[in-house]
């Protein structure tokens, strides 16, 4: 099991697109996220809005099977935005 | 580079068994792996066309009118009574916007999911092929399964 790291954002992290997941359980958040993140530019960064917690262990793990980069989550009072950056 | 594969034995014809093969299935196709669903005995069910029955002799064909197909028909594991407990699950999947078994069936479609359909469960119940949904990919036994599963880390059974 690896270990979970609990990226802190700051605050400032800016996306380039964002995918509205507030609302939809595991692992619906993750599917529309491996279908949104084909419609971006390498280099440019997705923002994923979920209220599923899960998405905070889900995403990381994720990005480590896809190869793209995880860039971290900012939790907004049970409103998690994961930050992720296409890198292939 | 070979994807890594990703194969799912669906034995169980139960919703809330279903329910589960298909998030698994669903999601390890979203990390890029290449998977498969075998289908065999009550999971048949799941690729079952909605027929009132089928089958080659009369065993077989009363056995298909009470096992009966279709992947909105399908009873769970436990508080089945006589569909009402399916019925209540269809409506907290809703409230909680979990998708239905057929939706599952697209979404999995759509991120490149294979089905494969049992022929030894197929035989031995009378179905033909036509009693199938289009979704499915081939027709094919065991040696199959455990060939695709062999080329994979993960394999399950459910």
């Amino acid at each position: 099991m690896p270990k979970q790291v609990q990226h802190d954002t700051g605050g400032y992290m800016k996306a380039d697109v964002t995918l509205d997941a507030y609302g939809l359980l595991c692992p619906v958040p993750i599917i529309k996220t491996s279908e949104k993140i084909k419609e971006l530019q390498i280099g440019q960064v997705l923002e994923v809005i979920a209220s599923d917690e899960g998405i905070k262990s889900d995403m990381p793990a994720w990005c480590k099977a896809t190869g793209q980069e995880y860039l971290g989550v900012e939790d907004k009072d049970g409103e998690f935005h994961s930050f992720v950056k296409k890198v292939k | 580079m070979e994807k890594d594969k990703f194969n799912i034995v669906v034995f169980s014809g139960d919703l809330d068994k279903v329910l589960a093969a298909f998030i698994l299935a669903t999601t390890a196709a979203s990390m890029g792996k290449d998977v498969s669903m075998f289908f065999t005995f009550w999971g048949l069910n799941v690729v079952r066309k909605k027929k009132l029955t089928s089958g080659r002799n009369i065993l077989q064909w009363i056995m298909n009118f009470m096992n009966r197909g279709g992947a909105d028909r399908l009873p769970l594991s436990k508080f089945n009574m006589l569909g009402m407990g399916p019925a209540m699950m269809k409506i907290m999947m809703k409230q909680s916007k979990i998708p239905s078994i057929k939706e599952m069936i697209k979404m999995a479609k759509g991120l490149g999911v294979k089905f494969v359909a049992c022929t030894t469960t197929f035989a031995f119940m009378g179905f033909e092929k036509d009693d199938f949904i289009p979704e499915v990919d081939s027709f094919a036994g065991a040696a199959t399964y455990l060939q695709n599963a062999s080329e994979g880390k993960i394999s399950y059974f459910i």
